[in-house]
């Protein structure tokens, strides 16, 4: 499972980083910042699909390879 | 004022009026009723308006920037005219490109971290409140005696006013929201907003702080200080908007819960799904509905809009859009997927939603902590506001339980 993540369609909702804080962070201004590079750990898959059906801008996406 | 009608509505998708009594009797099934017929209705009144009622309609005008200006956002009879790109409350009244640069200065302030800061004092005006409630009788208001002291409190102090203020701010509320565009009869300039503003202002200018205000005065955009009118603007939107917007859902929260104790009993026995019942509070009880002019000719749902009607963006609407959410009129306290848009969509996100959500969520939470078990004492006594931000503005409980600390 991979995420893509489309920081021009963030707009700070902060909804993936109080959901699923191992996988997103917040830059100063609060906008999303991803925190994995490639294939979600397994253990994470289940807040990465939390993340993506909670995000208002439709910003991320999940990608099941 | 007299040529302004106010004749009731007979025909919510040709003549709406969401000032109207029965529309905050009965806002949700109007928005119901009208998607299913009328998804953009039309009003003569306010000088020509639309509500739209389709998340994907509420979404696209939320997210055009260019066929629809920010710089009217509460619609009345007053629509403001020459004022953009800046607005009359920036950056919420703010168009592009002066928006982005007005928000940027403001948002460092609101990010989820640093209103982390904010939670003890919030949670420990919760339970003063609750400690007086608790001291009176079993019957308590928790619209006015709970729900609406708590945003209050918490914006007081980040802008660096007196939190007994508070009735002040109330009032300006009132005003400006539940009736827009009537002047009481009476009111003197030292009674208004603007005055407050002017004084308070004033006061960090003699005595600087290190707070919101003090921030607002001395910082810069594009190497300028922020101009009096930019100043004034802000301060009053910080005011105004984090309010009844918080209360109305802390009330709308409180309403459901004393009704629904299959709810309640959740929250008790499994307090970490409190987060995840917050949002679809937000989503079920949304309180805000924004407002755009139209900027330029566009077609929406089959309608020509044309240059300056208003158009309402109900929120709470989309979030009831079959179209958008699996079970949209059912409340489902641990929904998993919900990406419901009650702080709105795209360039206006709402500024303050991490504040919102953090007092929404403490103020619930303290609540169910040492008030575990309450009913509504007076289902038809529960007065709903009227206007674009919607919430129990009367809420009589009775607690049928109470923890003393």
């Amino acid at each position: 499972m991979r995420i893509v993540y489309d920081n021009t369609k963030c707009q700070g909702h902060g909804r993936c980083y109080s959901l699923s804080p191992s996988l997103f962070d917040t830059d100063d201004e609060g906008f999303a910042v991803l925190k994995v590079d490639g294939d979600v750990p397994a253990d994470l898959e289940d807040d990465a699909i939390l993340a993506a059906d909670n995000c208002p801008e439709y910003a991320i996406e999940i990608q099941l390879q | 004022m007299t040529d302004v009608d106010r004749s009731p509505v007979t025909n919510w998708g040709t003549d709406f009026d969401h000032t109207d009594p029965e529309y905050a009797a009965r806002a949700p099934e109007i928005w119901d009723e009208l998607r299913e017929q009328c998804p953009v209705a039309h009003s003569e009144r306010f000088g020509g308006a639309w509500l739209p009622t389709r998340h994907a309609d509420v979404a696209a005008i939320a997210h055009d920037t260019e066929h629809f200006s920010s710089e009217g956002v509460i619609v009345g009879e007053w629509k403001p005219e020459g004022l953009a790109p800046m607005g009359f409350a920036p950056p919420i009244t703010s168009d592009p490109p002066f928006h982005a640069t007005a928000r940027r200065l403001l948002l460092p302030a609101f990010s989820p971290k640093e209103i982390d800061r904010w939670e003890p004092s919030a949670r420990q005006s919760c339970n003063e409140l609750i400690d007086e409630l608790l001291a009176g009788g079993d019957v308590v208001d928790a619209g006015t005696q709970y729900a609406q002291h708590v945003p209050v409190r918490v914006i007081a102090e980040m802008l660096g006013v007196p939190k007994e203020d508070g009735d002040k701010f109330r009032v300006f509320i009132h005003r400006i929201l539940e009736t827009p565009g009537q002047v009481p009869e009476g009111l003197t300039y030292e009674d208004t907003l603007a005055y407050y503003l002017s004084q308070i202002i004033e006061d960090h200018r003699v005595n600087p702080h290190d707070d919101l205000i003090g921030f607002l005065i001395q910082t810069e955009m594009n190497g300028v200080p922020l101009s009096n009118e930019h100043i004034f603007g802000t301060i009053g939107l910080l005011l105004i908007a984090g309010i009844d917007t918080t209360w109305s859902a802390i009330g709308a929260s409180l309403w459901h819960l004393a009704q629904h104790p299959a709810d309640r009993r959740r929250l008790v026995d499994d307090p970490g799904v409190l987060p995840i019942a917050i949002e679809e509070m937000l989503r079920f009880y949304a309180p805000v509905t924004m407002a755009r002019i139209v900027a330029e000719e566009v077609e929406l749902g089959g309608e020509t809009l044309c240059p300056r009607d208003w158009v309402l963006l109900p929120f709470p609407a989309a979030n009831r859009d079959p179209e958008a959410f699996e079970d949209a009129d059912t409340f489902i306290i641990d929904r998993a997927k919900n990406r419901h848009v009650a702080f709105g969509l795209g360039i206006h996100r709402c500024l303050g939603s991490n504040l919102a959500r953090m007092e929404m969520r403490v103020a619930v939470e303290e609540w169910m902590r040492r008030i575990p078990d309450f009913e509504l004492a007076d289902p038809s006594a529960v007065r709903w506001s009227p206007g674009q931000v919607r919430g129990p503005r009367e809420l009589p409980l009775r607690l049928l339980s109470g923890k003393t600390s």
